[in-house]
């Protein structure tokens, strides 16, 4: 690979400071203790207690996942300190209450918080560490009856539907993650929407993990009633940190009858230096339940950072007419290791599903496509469209493609159309020859690569997503 | 054509390359003044389009001797996006195909770069869409060609109309077309010609690399060179390449080894 190509993957990571906010640290080590002591300090009625319990009881039973194409170090799960909380600071009704420093953080991060959510319209609940500092426009949203709060928050307030939709997508039992995530998490986002309430405005939340070494366990959970819709921003950027960080979330999404739930996430975790030391390992389960008729589950995913990526947002379609997607960039670079798809999994009559997968990988990175798509017996009709495309720059990287397509009735219909290019120096010489540098070349030739994807996207987190790519593959994107 | 008040434009003297250690420029001399044009003619593989990459500074050829100055400066002290923006202009005989890149994004950015680098206004996408489009009809290209990928599915033919059109835009002080004429049909080789024709005043200057004497009918040269080897090895007016169409290359080797040895 060329110099020139070589820099403009190294570019280094942008987002690597630490933020001095003091913060409640658990003791390292997981045991029931723990999970009692994360229970108490959320004042947490029993029957969630319980659900943590259990998922524990099981976790201890199961065994990390081998097959994801990554290799990493084993984890010392009682290495790792499961709660760490910001000190109590009174409840914030509005942006002008927040931490001065952590607005000084979102500033360093280029999201200008205020302005976001003043000028944009966009709620944020910022999850800082573990806990929500702050929650905007909660009660414009109130007016409407969307309830969008923390978990933990909605578990005082709301206990019934928490009891309720937990773990009604991702069962404790799940698999080796989400088992570990049902038994120790610490917060993460509550979204209600009741019957045909279509949500006015996006609604998004800016990931940060903080403390050196905590676990970040958050649960999400979105629950859309009938006729409702919402679209939901997820964004997430970290500090520089040599030593490994261990991200598991579970996100649930429930759509009734004709509901409609557009998940986006733009991820930009640290990923390691350039010897692939430090950086996020990232194993998140991510899934949506297309429960009613016409109802519709929507994943677009930008992937830019972690160490290592174990990602497969799915669908279950079983309403009638429910509709799947997923949209996915996934950039690896340097010794990153991605290894992301997504499941459709086609149960109701006439269901459909579409998967657009773009891969780029650089430097010694892998990146690897993991996708199932089963049709159910009672799925007549149904049809999935899947385009998994990758592209490479420089000769030291991989990228693979594990398409998993099962078929159990013969009205469905299935396709899928795969591709792999590669950055040539003479597609570059091209450009140079009409007076464009490099780094606008590569990033022309990625954003034209990833447009399919980007289009998905919200258009202010479409910026976002081409600039977090601008500092992964070149520096500076226009 | 050729002008008393002519500035130098390009100064090859003595230039050796080598691609893969191979060496494929055993020194070329040359000289480009403004309002030229020149034509290079000469067998596959003697080294036509590798001079014109080395000029444009394609990073897999080696210069490992002589000089070139482009307009008085040395042309190896700059960057390739640099020798572009400074008025080099190459015409590829292949254009490489850049899928998802939408042709009138990259025409637009190509132009803007090279505006700024002169001093004058960039335009916006509305804008430029009627200023390319105006250059279309001069090559009369379907303005359809705007919202494909960089010469993504083109024709040979349409390639080699789109790598005039950017000509078109950039405005060059010296313009390299490596077989341009290849591949057009006859009707597109009227209006390809008739375009460069358009293009070619007393401040540029032009290099046509072809095999065929039928293009020099409608772009006329003001000098013809035979590479051999990669060497010039015969410098003549347009009646050269007549000579070449009637009698092959074969004499003019031995024209020149007889000459060499007398
Ligand atoms: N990357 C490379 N590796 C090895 N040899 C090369 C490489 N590039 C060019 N050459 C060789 O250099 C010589 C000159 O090639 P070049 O393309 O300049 O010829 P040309 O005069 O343009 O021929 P044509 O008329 O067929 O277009 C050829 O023998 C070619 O095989
Ligand atoms: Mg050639």
């Amino acid at each position: 690979m060329s110099a020139v190509l070589q820099n403009l993957v190294n570019q280094p990571y942008k987002h690597g400071f630490v933020t001095e906010i003091e913060s409640d640290v658990a003791p390292r080590g997981l045991n029931e203790d723990t999970i009692r002591l994360i229970s108490a300090k959320k004042n947490e009625p029993a029957w969630l207690l319980e659900f943590r319990l259990k998922a524990y009881q099981q976790w201890l039973k199961m065994e990390e996942p081998k097959w994801p194409n990554v290799t990493y170090p084993k984890i010392d799960f009682q290495a790792i300190s499961y709660y760490s909380a910001p000190k109590p600071k009174q409840k914030l009704s509005s942006m002008d209450e927040v931490d001065p420093e952590l607005l000084r953080t979102f500033e360093k991060l280029g999201v200008p918080m205020h302005e976001r959510a003043a000028l944009a319209g966009v709620a944020v609940d910022v999850i800082f560490d573990s806990v929500s500092v702050a929650t905007t426009y909660k009660q414009k949203l109130a007016e409407v009856g969307i309830i969008f709060c923390s978990i933990s928050e909605a578990v005082q307030m709301h206990p019934d539907l928490v009891k309720q939709y937990l773990g009604a997508v991702v069962p404790v039992g799940d698999n080796y993650y989400a088992a570990l995530n049902s038994a120790v998490f610490t917060d993460g986002t509550f979204c209600f929407l009741p019957k045909g309430v279509k949500c006015p405005m996006d609604l998004s939340t800016y990931f940060r993990i903080n403390t050196e070494e905590s676990g970040q366990f958050e649960r999400t959970l979105i629950i859309a009633e009938e006729d409702a819709s919402v679209s939901y921003l997820e964004g997430c950027t970290a500090p520089k940190f040599d030593t490994n960080q261990l991200h598991a979330a579970v996100v649930e999404l429930v759509a009734l009858d004709n509901a409609d739930i557009k998940y986006s996430t733009v991820q930009n975790w640290y990923a390691g230096d350039e010897n692939g030391l430090g950086g996020i390992y990232n194993f998140v389960t991510k899934r949506g339940l297309a429960k009613g008729v016409n109802s519709r589950v929507s994943w677009t995913q930008v992937e830019t950072g972690s160490a290592i990526t174990w990602k497969y947002p799915s669908c279950i379609l079983q309403g009638d007419n429910s509709v799947g997607e997923f949209y996915s960039v996934a950039v690896t670079n340097n010794y990153q290791q991605a290894d992301t798809g997504t499941k459709m999994v086609h149960l109701g009559k006439n269901t459909r599903s579409t998967i657009v997968s773009k891969g780029i990988s650089a430097g010694h990175s892998n990146n690897s496509y993991r996708g199932l798509v089963r049709i159910a017996p009672t799925a007549a009709g149904a049809r999935n469209y899947s385009q998994c495309d990758s592209m490479l720059i420089g000769d030291q990287c991989g990228a693979n493609t594990f398409p998993y397509i099962q078929v159990r009735n013969h009205s469905a219909k299935v396709e899928h159309e795969a591709s792999t290019s590669k950055i040539g120096e003479d597609q570059l010489f091209y450009f140079a020859q009409r007076g464009i540098g490099n780094e606008e070349a590569v990033s022309m030739i990625i954003n034209g690569f990833c447009k399919d994807v980007f289009q998905q996207l919200p258009m202010e987190f479409a910026v976002e997503a081409t600039k977090l790519l601008g500092f992964k593959l070149e520096g500076s994107v226009g | 054509m050729i002008y008393q008040d002519s500035k130098t434009l390009l100064e090859v003297r003595g230039l050796r390359a080598t691609v893969n250690g191979i060496e494929i420029l055993k020194g070329i001399d040359l000289t480009v003044r403004s309002g030229e044009v020149h034509a290079i003619m000469g067998t596959n593989g003697s080294g036509k389009s590798t001079f014109a990459k080395v000029l444009a500074g394609h990073n897999a050829y080696k210069v490992t001797g002589g000089s070139v100055t482009f307009e008085g400066n040395d042309l190896f002290g700059l960057e390739p996006e640099e020798r572009a923006r400074a008025g080099l202009f190459l015409a590829f005989q292949y254009p490489i195909e850049i899928p998802g890149v939408a042709n009138s994004h990259f025409l637009r950015l190509a132009y803007n770069t090279v505006q700024a680098q002169r001093g004058r206004d960039e335009l916006d996408p509305l804008e430029f869409e009627d200023f390319v489009r105006e250059k279309m009809k001069l090559l009369e290209m379907n303005p359809d060609f705007l919202d494909r990928g960089v010469n993504e599915g083109f024709s040979g033919g349409e390639k080699k109309r789109n790598e005039i059109l950017q000509m078109a835009l950039l405005e060059p002080r010296l313009a390299i077309l490596d077989e341009t004429d290849s591949g057009l049909d006859i009707d597109a080789l009227r209006i390809v010609t008739n375009g460069v024709n358009q293009l070619a005043n007393k401040d540029n200057a032009i290099i046509l690399v072809t095999h065929y004497q039928r293009l020099l009918n409608y772009i006329e040269p003001d000098y013809v060179h035979v590479m051999t080897a990669g060497r010039i090895i015969k410098t003549g007016g347009k009646a050269l390449a007549l000579d070449l169409e009637a009698r092959g290359y074969d004499w003019v080797g031995v024209e020149q080894r007889d000459a060499a040895g007398a």
